[in-house]
C-alpha cells in the first residue's frame, strides 16, 4: 500500500554513474541473472510481434490473389499479383465514394470539433461563473455513458429534423460525441497555460474573442494536435454511429461500406476484391500512423495520461 | 478582464452546448423516460406503462445471455489485456540483459516492438472485425488452413459457428486489438520512473519480479486504474458492439443460440429490427447501470497517496 516506503535512492554513496542508453557495446558480457527468463519473455515478445503482423500480412497477400485461390490455399503466395482485384473495388464496389464521403464527414467534423471544443474548453478553463462547474461536468459525462443508449431517441430526433441519412447530419453528430473528450483534454491543456501573456493582450486593447484567436490558440498548438490526431482516428474509424444514423447507400462511409461489402459478397463472391477494399481502408492509416509515429502516439496516450 | 465577460462567455458556449444538449444530453433524457412507455419508434403514439418493461427484461432469457456476456466483457478484458500489457511494457522497458553502467535496460529492439504492437490501435475496429471473421472461416480461414498445413488435420473447429467457442473468438479479437495501446501507454508511464530506484533495489538484491511488484505496479498505479475504467467503458460499449455484430452469424449477428449477443447489441436489435424502442431503452438503462457500477468500482479500487517523482 505504502509508495512512500520506496527507498530514496540518493544516498547510496557507490552509486554507479548512470549511463543512459549508451550502452551502444553491444549485449553484455555477463548475463547473469534470468537467461531462460529472458529466452522466455523475449520469446514471448516475438510472439506477439509475429500474431500482430500475421493477419495484416495475410490481408495484403490475399488482396493480390484470384478467388480461386483464397479458398483453396489461403497461405500460399499469390502466383501473379492481381491488381485488377484493386481497380474493381475502387470503382465496383464503390470504395472511391465511400472514402469520399468518409473525407467529408471526417474534414468537417473534425474541424467543428477542434473549434467548438477549444471554444467551450477555454471558457470553461478560464473563466468563472455560476454554472461553470455544473457545464464542465455535463461535458466530461458523457465519456462514459453508454452511447447505444441515446442513439434510439437520437435516431427519431434526427428524424424530425431531417437530419437522418444526411451528412451534415452526421457530420453533427460526430461534433457531438467528440466533445467530451475534448473538452476534458483541452480544459485541463488550457489551465496549464500561463495567465499573464492573455492578461497583457487583454490590456493591450484585444478583446476576448482577439486574444482566444491571436494568442490563446497559437500557445495551445501542441494540445491541438494531439487531441486531433485522437478525434480523427476516432471519427475515420467510427462504425457505430453510421451503422444506426447514416443508412443511405450513397452516403455510405467507408467502415460501413466495407461491412455491407463483406455481406453482399457473400452472394456475389467476389473475395479478393472485398480484401483489395479492406486493405486499401487499411493501409493510408497505417502509413500515415507509421510516418507521424511520435505524434499519434503522444496524441492517444495523452489522454489517459492526465 | 471583466469587460464584456459575460458576453464572451455565452457567445462560446452557447453553440458546443446547443450541439451537445440537442445530440447527447436530450437524448439521454429521453431514452430514460422511454423506458417507462410502450413507445415502439415506429409511430409517434405511446402511453406510459410504468415498470412493466423492466418486469419484461427481467423474464427476457436474451436479455439475461447479453448481460452476462457484458459482464464478462467487462470483468475479463480489461484483466487479460492488462496483464498482457503489462507485462509486454515491463518487459521492453525493464526486462533486458543488464547493461555496462545501467542498473535497467529494456529488451533490444523495444522501439520496433512498440511500434508494430500499436498498430491495430489506428485500424478501425470494423475492419478488423471483417479481417478476423475471414481468418476464423471454418473452411477456407487462415486458421484452419494453418492448422492443417502443421498436420492437425482432425482440429478444425468451427470457431463462429461453435456456439461454445463463439464468444472466446470475439474475445481474443477484441485483447488482439487493444493489448498494443496499453503497452505503449504503459511504457510511457515505465519510462518516467526513475532509474535510481531500480539501481537501489538491485544493490539490495532484488530480483526482477520484485522489483515489477514492488517498484513498477505502485508506481503505475494510477494508470493501470485509468487504463482500466477506459478498457471496461470500452468492452460495454461501441467496441464490443461492432464485433459482435459484424463478426457473428445469425440474423444481425449475436451468434449460434445468442452464445455471443452483448448488451449494445441487444439494445441496437430491439430498437432497429424489431421496433420496440421503449423495451431497447430499457435494456440500454441496465446497460447505464451496468457502466456506473463498473466505473464506480474501479475508482474506489485502491485509491492510493501519490507519489511526486
Amino acid at each position: 500500500m505504502k509508495t512512500t516506503d520506496t527507498p530514496p535512492a540518493d544516498t547510496t554513496e557507490e552509486r554507479p554513474a548512470v549511463a543512459k542508453v549508451d550502452a551502444a557495446g553491444g549485449p553484455s558480457r555477463k548475463a547473469t541473472e534470468g537467461q531462460t527468463l529472458n529466452v522466455f519473455s523475449h520469446g514471448m515478445l516475438v510472439l506477439w510481434a509475429f500474431m500482430v503482423v500475421m493477419p495484416l500480412l495475410w490481408a495484403v497477400m490475399t488482396s493480390f490473389k484470384d478467388d480461386k485461390s483464397i479458398f483453396t490455399s489461403p497461405w500460399a503466395l499469390p502466383d501473379t499479383l492481381h491488381f485488377d482485384n484493386w481497380s474493381r473495388a475502387w470503382t465496383e464496389a464503390h470504395m472511391s465514394d465511400y472514402f469520399l464521403n468518409t473525407v467529408i464527414v471526417v474534414g468537417f467534423s473534425l474541424v467543428g470539433t477542434m473549434l467548438l471544443g477549444s471554444m467551450a474548453a477555454y471558457v470553461l478553463a478560464r473563466f468563472e461563473f455560476p454554472g461553470n462547474r455544473f457545464i464542465y461536468f455535463l461535458f466530461i459525462g458523457g465519456m462514459s455513458f453508454p452511447i447505444i443508449l441515446a442513439l434510439v431517441p437520437l435516431f427519431y430526433v434526427m428524424q424530425n429534423m431531417s437530419l437522418l441519412n444526411t451528412l451534415p447530419g452526421l457530420i453533427l453528430v460526430y461534433i457531438a460525441y467528440s466533445l467530451p473528450f475534448t473538452v476534458f483534454f483541452m480544459t485541463a491543456f488550457f489551465r496549464t497555460l500561463p495567465t499573464s501573456v492573455a492578461e497583457a493582450a487583454f490590456v493591450d486593447g484585444a478583446s476576448h474573442t482577439r486574444t482566444f484567436f491571436q494568442v490563446m490558440l497559437p500557445m495551445a498548438k501542441p494540445g491541438l494536435i494531439s487531441i486531433s490526431i485522437f478525434n480523427f482516428l476516432g471519427q475515420w474509424n467510427q462504425y457505430m454511429l453510421p451503422t444506426v444514423l447514416n443508412t443511405e447507400q450513397e452516403d455510405k462511409v467507408l467502415t460501413q461500406g466495407l461491412v455491407q461489402l463483406a455481406v453482399s459478397q457473400g452472394y456475389k463472391g467476389d473475395w479478393s476484391g472485398l480484401f483489395a477494399g479492406l486493405v486499401m481502408a487499411m493501409l493510408p492509416v497505417l502509413a500515415a500512423y507509421v510516418v507521424f509515429q511520435r505524434q499519434v502516439v503522444a496524441g492517444l496516450t495523452a489522454g489517459a495520461l492526465k | 478582464m471583466q469587460h464584456g465577460k459575460y458576453r464572451f462567455i455565452v457567445g462560446f458556449l452557447t453553440v458546443p452546448l446547443a450541439i451537445y444538449g440537442l445530440f447527447v444530453i436530450w437524448p439521454f433524457i429521453q431514452s430514460i423516460f422511454y423506458s417507462f412507455t410502450d413507445w415502439s419508434g415506429l409511430s409517434p403514439e405511446f402511453e406510459m406503462v410504468g415498470f412493466k418493461n423492466f418486469t419484461r427484461m427481467l423474464d427476457d432469457e436474451v436479455f439475461w445471455k447479453s448481460l452476462q456476456h457484458s459482464v464478462m466483457f467487462v470483468v475479463l478484458l480489461p484483466l487479460v489485456t492488462l496483464t498482457l500489457a503489462l507485462f509486454f511494457a515491463f518487459m521492453l522497458n525493464v526486462g533486458g540483459r543488464r547493461r555496462k553502467n545501467a542498473a535497467i535496460a529494456g529488451v533490444r529492439g523495444s522501439s520496433f516492438y512498440k511500434v508494430v504492437y500499436f498498430f491495430p490501435q489506428v485500424l478501425s475496429i470494423a475492419i478488423v472485425a471483417l479481417l478476423f471473421q475471414f481468418a476464423y472461416n471454418p473452411n477456407s480461414g487462415a486458421l484452419n488452413s494453418g492448422l492443417k498445413a502443421v498436420g492437425l488435420d482432425g482440429v478444425q473447429p468451427d470457431w463462429l459457428g461453435d456456439p461454445d467457442l463463439a464468444l472466446w473468438c470475439v474475445f481474443a479479437v477484441l485483447v488482439w486489438c487493444t493489448v498494443g495501446f496499453f503497452v505503449v501507454l504503459f511504457s510511457a508511464g515505465m519510462a518516467s520512473i526513475p532509474k535510481d530506484y531500480y539501481e537501489a533495489a538491485l544493490l539490495d538484491g532484488a530480483n526482477r519480479m520484485t522489483t515489477f511488484f514492488k517498484i513498477t505496479l505502485p508506481l503505475l498505479w494510477d494508470t493501470v486504474q485509468s487504463g482500466w475504467a477506459y478498457m471496461g467503458i470500452l468492452a460495454l460499449g461501441a467496441e464490443s458492439f461492432a464485433v459482435v455484430q459484424i463478426m457473428t452469424v445469425g440474423p444481425n449477428g449475436g451468434g449460434p443460440d445468442y452464445s455471443t449477443t452483448v448488451l449494445p447489441l441487444y439494445v441496437y436489435q430491439k430498437a432497429f429490427r424489431d421496433g420496440q424502442a421503449a423495451y431497447a431503452t430499457t435494456i440500454g438503462v441496465a446497460l447505464l447501470i451496468v457502466t456506473l457500477l463498473f466505473v464506480a468500482v474501479v475508482m474506489r479500487m485502491g485509491r492510493r497517496e501519490r507519489l511526486e517523482y
